[in-house]
């Protein structure tokens, strides 16, 4: 199961103008390509999500940066690039509660490819249903080189 | 054990006449001495044969840390110099030192409250002291030396520094209480595992740790990493030096030697007398001492009383743990508030010591409390809705606390200022307007 899961990198960002392009900077300096993101802010402070090539070097250089650094397990499944596609496999969780998703910027063999965040109780059966319904998980291998 | 169960044991009621008479009689000394003394009882119109039981100390007149300066260096002297065989001085931080002087009666006196104090932290005739306060003006070497030896311990007086010679001298010795400030303990405790020791090659039992403010997460820290027992030791110079109340067996309060020291807690902002149990600043009156017996001494320090008899069998009331130091209180609304109690409240939500920042300011005509806390560790999350959760736990905390409602913020690590390792803890813009 565990090749399943993807790392996701998250930083906390106070709401300051400047902090976002020094968390890039970071990263670029570091040679870590980012491969999807996506930020919740509320008027105080934001949280960035990514998924880059490398986690493991985001984190450290993230770290030494003086930055509030995460690792999340998140799921990068393949959704079929058409209306209605990301609908179908919502609907298909039914009673699991998906805390948040974003998607990549770029498509796999035609289908796009979503970030679900779930509570890590509720991933194996996220992956079981999934799985059932011929819906791809890309192994974590697969999304950092994406 | 318990060093001198005569005075340390005495029944309540004896012991309020004993320092009724002790009161009186250093109050007429002190009219009769002092010309500062003197003047401050004719200011409060107050004689000693006003003195009738202890409770009526609050009659008298404040001393201050400013008085000792205004005097400095010998005016608020008891004794002739002929009969001051000591002096000691505490590092001013601003300006002069304050100097504080001893008759040879003063010196038995310290070493008798100094073999209670490491009586109180387990020590017999027995045990073997290595004394690593400094010695010099400072009275934390000489205090603890003078106590060893009139306790009967074997005494080496190693003075601070030089922590690998010092770790030597611990192992081929076989010391058994260590004296020390507790941060110097806690540098003990590393290069002593650094050097390879393994637990069990010191034979230490317990630790005298004072002269600066500590945690109860150090107190476990030290007692671990040296397998010792590790009490408090409260004193200052003006009173005394050390000696003036330590922890017994039962952790988390201090017994105030009360026959010679008599604590009282004021609000500090009005002086009225505060009840027992509430948090206020400690003042302390010396009723025995010859050469510097100072009255209702405002010591800063934010402590707590307690009166109810200790399991150990002393009678002498108890201080809470040190939680702070006057300078540092903030006035919010109407309501006083001490950063350490902040610190508490944080402290109930993670199991690390987070770094927090308070931060004052009025909105219209009231006053806002916000309470800047870094995102690290355990406080970290991925969404906003955990995030919000931890802001929201937070307040409550302070709120059931302190009972005010204070707006929590959460900021990036390192954007408190530190310096020399301490965080500054509160900037109040109140005062800029």
């Amino acid at each position: 199961m565990n090749e399943r899961l993807t790392k996701q990198v998250s930083v906390f960002l106070e709401n300051k103008s400047g902090r976002l392009a020094e968390v890039c900077q970071t990263l670029g300096e570091n040679g870590v390509n980012i491969r999807a993101l996506c930020i919740a802010d509320t008027s105080d402070f934001g949280i960035l999500r990514m998924i880059v090539d490398t986690p493991e070097v985001a984190v450290r250089c993230l770290r030494d940066g003086g930055f509030s650094v995460g690792e999340t397990s998140v799921l990068a499944v393949e959704i079929p690039d058409v209306p209605g596609g990301l609908g179908g496999v919502i609907s298909l969780l039914g009673n699991v509660n998906v805390e948040y998703m974003y998607a990549f910027f770029t498509t796999v063999e035609g289908n796009a490819v979503v970030v679900f965040r779930v509570t890590e109780e509720e991933i194996p059966t996220v992956i079981k249903t999934l799985g059932a319904n011929n819906i791809r998980i890309l192994p974590a291998e697969d999304v950092y080189s994406l | 054990m318990i060093w001198d169960p005569y005075h340390e044991c005495m029944d309540l009621e004896q012991r309020r006449e004993l320092q009724a008479h002790r009161l009186r009689e250093t109050v007429a000394r002190l009219s009769a001495n002092v010309p500062f003394y003197r003047q401050a009882f004719r200011d409060v119109d107050v004689q000693p044969q006003d003195i009738q039981s202890i409770d009526d100390l609050s009659l008298l007149p404040f001393t201050v840390k400013d008085d000792l300066r205004d005097n400095y260096p010998y005016g608020l002297f008891a004794s002739p110099l002929s009969e001051v065989v000591r002096v000691h001085a505490s590092s001013g931080t601003t300006g002069k030192p304050t100097v504080v002087g001893y008759t040879a009666e003063d010196i038995n006196l310290w070493a008798e409250c100094m073999a209670r104090s490491i009586g109180c932290s387990g020590g017999t005739p027995h045990d073997t002291l290595q004394v690593a306060y400094g010695y010099g003006l400072f009275t934390g070497g000489l205090g603890l030396h003078y106590g060893g030896e009139r306790m009967g311990c074997t005494v080496i007086p190693m003075s601070s520094g030089n922590t690998e010679r010092q770790i030597m001298m611990m192992r081929d010795l076989g010391s058994t209480i260590l004296a020390c400030t507790p941060s110097y303990a806690l540098t003990v405790a590393d290069v002593a595992a650094d050097m390879g020791l393994q637990p069990g090659d010191l034979k230490l039992k317990s630790g005298i740790f004072g002269a600066e403010p500590w945690s109860e997460s150090s107190r476990l820290a030290v007692e671990e990493k040296l397998g010792l027992s590790a009490h408090d030791i409260y004193g200052l110079s003006e009173i005394i030096g050390p000696g003036v109340a330590n922890e017994c067996s039962n952790k988390g309060t201090l017994h105030v030697f009360d026959d010679h020291f008599v604590p009282e807690i004021i609000n500090p902002e009005t002086g009225e007398v505060l009840p027992d149990g509430e948090y206020g600043e400690l003042v302390i009156t010396c009723i025995t001492k010859a050469c510097l017996p100072l009255i209702r001494y405002r010591t800063r320090d934010i402590s707590c009383l307690h009166r109810d008899i200790c399991p150990c069998g002393r009678t002498h009331p108890r201080i809470g743990r040190l939680q702070g130091r006057t300078d540092d209180m903030l006035i919010i609304r109407g309501v006083n508030v001490f950063p350490s109690q902040i610190e508490h409240a944080l402290l109930s939500i993670e199991e690390a010591e987070p770094h927090y920042q308070l931060i004052v300011r009025r909105e219209g005509h009231l006053d806002v409390l916000e309470v800047q806390v870094e995102v690290s560790g355990e406080i970290f999350a991925d969404t906003v809705r955990r995030l919000e959760e931890v802001e929201k736990r937070i307040a409550h905390a302070i709120r059931t606390t302190l009972g005010i409602s204070v707006e929590v913020k959460l900021v990036e690590p390192k954007t408190i200022a530190r310096s020399e390792g301490k965080a500054k803890r509160v900037i109040d813009l109140r005062k800029e307007e």
